[in-house]
């Protein structure tokens, strides 16, 4: 195909041919940046949290009457008991917080030693007993577990100063990438050492982005938390999640009245913590893909239209070209090559937008630099979007009988 | 004349039914895009107390001095009880209120009924005068109350609904965790969003609080905060020692109607910290801030990056659909040359050709507005999908919504129109003439 007649007829058209190339820059800038974000948003999503998820129910329940931090080891002692004896209940434990929370949760610098002067690395910290890993299916990748004889009450607002802890891997390796870590010490805040007797593979942090940077390293303390509000993990049988739903707050009600448990959020399983944790994620990452879609129908649509305009202009001429023995595939590649040409200009242009939005998002609002993929496939995307619009005109312009080259318009 | 524009326009669009129609859903789809975004960042952007919000003032107060190794200037986002009980103390401001948020079980009176879970602040008497808050019942409690530490609350209406039924509750009773309170007024419809008061401890957009009661009081309860408490080291044991700690958990607000209140208690806080320093408690230069509301609002990154993000996406998409309504628009009248020249040769003017086009984009812009209407309408409601639900409850359709909707619609297709309609008034009328 000859490109020269192409540009020197692309000249007759500037402001049509400036304004597709244009309006593919910018479609590509906005796809690119879009996926990109969609991309990132759903690498958060498919995080897994390291729990059990499928089984695991989560109650927040608050004593009536704010009773004194003596007397709370024998509520919290009778609450767990009548929780395991619910029916379909495996196992139960209190804590601080859970994985994903967008609602509560503690976070402490961790450092080597005391007199280290910035913590090493954030770390979340859960309260844990002997029950906790099997109840929240926690997988012990080295070391063991905490024993009963282990675990100690601990004031809400007392120093956390455990003299064992449990660390997730990712923390682990963030403090000792070469070799083992149990059977080492590490400091949570300003207290003394800790000694790490164990590793689970995985457990992850908060929701919110201010974790987004330390997300599976977390710490499991051999504490039970003294407060008026107590947080229950409860694992309950395959399949009887449901059940457990309603019989939980119902057997601790019986069991005794004086507490609240809130109606919304006060009994939640893992699937609804989850959804909540990630629900901004999943929406922008909606919102994204909808404005892709319907900024790539756009773009088509203006081809089809301004292609449609210049054919029904051009159908003398073309009915000429036909009868001087171009053939219809001649014509047909006459149009295609035509917009490949645009759109081989819109998209330099458009890569070069897409860098520039890129820098604004990063100076603007911290995300992450567009990886080059991203620009490769948004386009491999524009000019087969351009090829596809451009081939029901261009079909038409072929079409055209030589015929048309000895009639007056 | 203009009628006759609005004819011919009208004749003219549905003559190329395929490319109006692209024009509208593209002038629809990218005003409602950016509408429906912009209806959140509004929402989230806005002003919660805008007759009062350059009085108002809090602040933030270096506690931990650089010896935390942090590298950037970051204080504290509230203050030790220390340091707010001593600007309580010191009176400097024409109204003050140090605040924290506090949860209670409440016992209703009836034994049938379930106790239940509140949420609420602990403040002083100035907080109701000083945010301007609307009462339904009865009102704040006094300075005297704040100084007897007295069992007083002021609920939310709808908390007063759960409890009394609506009624004028002023005077009656409530018992939260065992404790007996009278109530001294029920609040009208008051929710400011952002919560700019409690930013520090919420998005601020949380639900309305539920009740009110003196600082002093909860203080005196021992009442833990259901926010965030900071600490640099490990607070002493016991109520006494975590009061006296160095841990941040109070917010702390002042009233300075003008700039030379501002100005003085500027200079306050800064002799505060000197102060501090000369007694030995900071060893480092006084290093402290006064924030407006606004300004507040900002430090704190109240404004959910995603909403700035989907609004720079969504203008983004406006402006695809705008380039493409001068495509549209061009091929539409460039294919209607002829017809130009004919009309040109009869005697219209190169403005009157203008105007004819521009009646056209106009109409063109109106229908693409009502479709944009439309969408943005349900865009409204489907951004719940999107965002948080406390903050997608915000946003909302009101007139000036609609107002702006379609002015940007119209504005946007005359401004995409400017060029084609040139390019039409300077068709040559002989050549065109000529050709056919």
């Amino acid at each position: 195909m000859q490109v020269k007649p192409i540009l020197a007829s692309l000249r007759w058209h500037k402001a049509g041919t400036i304004l597709i190339a244009l309006q593919i820059a910018l479609t590509l800038a906005v796809v690119c940046n879009a996926l990109f974000i969609v991309q990132q948003r759903m690498a958060r999503l498919l995080r897994p949290s390291g729990v059990d998820e499928s089984s695991l129910l989560v109650i927040q329940n608050q004593w009536a009457g704010k009773p004194a931090t003596p007397q709370i080891p024998a509520l919290l002692a009778a609450d767990l008991d009548t929780l395991r004896h619910v029916p379909g209940v495996v196992d139960a434990f209190s804590s601080n917080s859970y994985p994903l929370s967008s609602t509560s949760g503690w976070s402490m610098g961790v450092r080597y030693t005391r007199d280290q002067k910035t913590p090493t690395t954030p770390s979340a910290i859960y309260f844990a007993d002997q029950h906790a890993l099997s109840t929240m299916g926690l997988r012990l990748v080295d070391g063991r577990n905490f024993r009963e004889d282990e675990i100690t009450d601990l004031d809400a607002r007392a120093t956390l100063a455990p003299p064992i802890v449990i660390i997730t891997r990712a923390l682990a390796e963030k403090l000792f990438p070469k070799g083992q870590a149990v059977g080492k010490t590490l400091c949570i805040g300003n207290a003394g050492p800790s000694t790490i007797i164990g590793v689970v593979e995985r457990m992850q942090t908060f929701s919110g982005s201010f974790a987004d940077s330390w997300v599976e390293r977390s710490t499991l303390v051999p504490y039970r938390i003294l407060s008026g509000i107590s947080t229950y993990i409860i694992r309950a049988r395959p399949g009887q999640l449901d059940q457990v739903v309603r019989a939980a707050p119902a057997a601790l009600f019986a069991a005794n009245r004086l507490r609240s448990i809130d109606a919304s959020t006060g009994v939640q399983t893992f699937a609804e913590i989850r959804g909540t944790a990630y629900k901004t994620d999943s929406g922008v990452a909606i919102l994204m893909a909808v404005i892709c879609a319907l900024l790539l129908a756009v773009t088509a649509a203006g081809i089809v239209g301004l292609t449609s305009f210049w054919v029904s202009q051009r159908r003398r001429q073309i009915g000429v070209r036909r009868a001087l023995g171009a053939t219809r595939s001649d014509i047909l590649n006459y149009f295609l090559t035509e917009n490949l040409m645009i759109s081989l200009g819109g998209v330099i242009v458009g890569t070069l937008l897409a860098i520039g939005l890129n820098m604004v998002m990063i100076s603007q609002f911290e995300m992450a630099r567009l990886s080059l993929s991203y620009v490769v496939i948004g386009v491999v995307a524009v000019l087969l979007l351009g090829q596809a619009s451009v081939l029901m005109p261009a079909l038409r312009a072929s079409r055209v009988s030589p015929v048309e080259a000895t009639r007056t318009v | 004349m203009l009628i006759y524009y609005i004819e011919l326009a009208l004749r003219s669009l549905t003559r190329s039914r395929g490319l109006t129609m692209l024009m509208v859903l593209s002038i629809g789809f990218g005003v409602a895009a950016s509408m429906t975004t912009f209806a959140v960042f509004r929402a989230v952007s806005g002003n919660p107390l805008p007759e009062k919000s350059t009085q108002l003032f809090t602040a933030q107060i270096d506690n931990l001095g650089p010896q935390s190794g942090k590298t950037k200037v970051d204080l504290p986002d509230a203050l030790t009880y220390i340091d707010a009980m001593a600007l309580m103390q010191a009176h400097q401001a024409t109204r003050q209120t140090a605040i924290y948020p506090v949860g209670y079980t409440m016992i209703p009176d009836e034994v049938t009924r379930m106790p239940f879970g509140v949420k609420g602040y602990a403040a002083y008497a100035d907080f109701f005068p000083m945010f301007n808050v609307p009462f339904r019942y009865g009102g704040g409690w006094s300075k005297v109350e704040d100084t007897r530490r007295a069992n007083v609350i002021v609920i939310s209406s709808q908390l007063n609904k759960k409890l009394f039924d609506d009624s004028n509750s002023v005077g009656r009773t409530l018992n939260l965790d065992g404790h007996v309170y009278r109530v001294a007024g029920v609040l009208g419809d008051w929710n400011p969003r952002p919560r700019f008061y409690d930013v520090n401890n919420s998005n601020g957009f949380t639900e309305a609080p539920q009740f009110f009661l003196p600082f002093t009081r909860a203080v005196d309860l021992q009442t833990d905060t259901a926010g965030g408490n900071n600490c640099p080291a490990p607070p002493p044991p016991g109520w006494e020692g975590w009061l006296h700690s160095p841990c941040v958990w109070v917010s702390f607000w002042a009233e300075l109607p003008d700039a030379a209140a501002q100005q003085r208690y500027r200079q306050f806080l800064t002799g505060y910290a000197n102060e501090q320093q000369r007694s030995g408690r900071f060893n480092w230069h006084a290093n402290v801030r006064l924030h407006d509301v606004m300004q507040w609002l900002d430090h704190e990154h109240v404004v959910p990056p995603e909403t700035r993000v989907s609004l720079l996406v969504a203008i983004s998409f406006l402006l695809v659909c705008l380039v493409n309504t001068v495509g549209l628009l061009l091929a539409k009248i460039m294919r209607r040359s002829g017809e130009i020249g004919v009309r040109r040769a009869l005697g219209a003017s190169r403005g009157e050709i203008y105007g004819q086009f521009m009646v056209e984009a106009t109409i063109v812009g109106v229908a693409g507005g009502g479709l944009g209407l439309l969408l943005t309408v349900l865009g409204v409601f489907g951004v719940g999908l999107v965002f948080a639900p406390d903050i997608a409850r915000m946003a909302s359709i009101n007139a000036s919504l609609v107002g702006l909707t379609l002015l940007v619609a119209v504005a946007a297709t005359v401004v995409a129109a400017f060029y084609p309609a040139w390019r039409a008034a300077h068709v040559q009328p002989a050549w065109q003439l000529k050709c056919n």
